[in-house]
């Protein structure tokens, strides 16, 4: 079954970093144990787009992110980033850029006052939402 | 003598190469590690390079700690002690 947890810690940490990046759209990546879908770290990662439409997850922060997360016998298993004017759903550019079909693709939205976390599997071009859990440590 | 290298790929990519997350390749500069790449896992065509024979927009490769965008793109020198890492590039809207 297709299912994103998240603790109370991970999913402030998401959604704190999206409320500091504004006004600009926040990006980051979320590792967990091989085989589970629970999130253990958060990795903030820099916009090299700079935009409040576009992010592009900073290579480098991605490298970094990716060695931690080996060194922790985690690994990368998903990106999250905001839509700061448009609804917690995947864009076209999202669709069309996504890299891998095993991700979990976390989307905030920050348009209304309260943030709304959603997260997604990407295959072939197709959105599939999955449900988010938060769940004891 | 030829040199070989460790490329560490990720996930999405393994599958074209046997399932396995860390390969060897000959070569002494990142095109010709990607040449030689291409010669054992036929699968990766179209995965690694562009249309334009650059390296593909949708992967970043790093030589070590080093985006090889900003060192000398498929040029880049690689000796026998360095690793080559290739990441999806990660990016939206």
């Amino acid at each position: 079954m297709l299912v994103l947890r998240l603790t109370d810690a991970t999913y402030v940490a998401i959604v704190a970093h999206t409320l500091d990046e504004l006004p600009l759209e926040a990006c980051g990546l979320v590792a967990a144990v091989p085989g589970t879908d629970k999130v253990e770290r958060v990795y903030r990662c820099r916009n090299v787009a700079q935009s409040s439409r576009l992010y592009e997850v900073d290579p480098l922060d991605h490298l970094k992110a990716d060695r931690d997360a080996e060194a922790r016998g985690i690994e990368i298993v998903g990106v999250y980033h905001s839509h700061t004017h448009t609804q917690a759903y995947p864009s076209p550019t999202d669709v069309s850029q996504a890299p891998d079909p095993s991700w979990h693709y976390v989307v905030i939205s920050l348009k209304d006052p309260e943030p709304v976390l959603r997260s997604y599997r990407i295959v072939d071009g197709s959105i599939t939402e999955e449900p988010v859990e938060l769940v004891e440590r | 003598m030829a040199i070989e290298v460790e490329v560490r790929l990720p996930t999405v990519l393994r599958q074209h190469a046997g399932g396995q997350a860390t390969v060897m390749a000959n070569g002494e500069t990142v095109g010709a590690i990607f040449e030689d790449l291409l010669r054992q896992f036929p699968l990766l065509k179209g995965q690694l390079l562009g249309d334009d024979g650059s390296i593909h927009k949708f992967i970043n490769v790093y030589k070590n700690d080093d985006d090889v965008r900003y060192l000398d793109k498929l040029d880049t020198p690689v000796g026998a002690d360095d690793v080559i890492s290739i990441l999806p590039a990660v990016a939206g809207g």
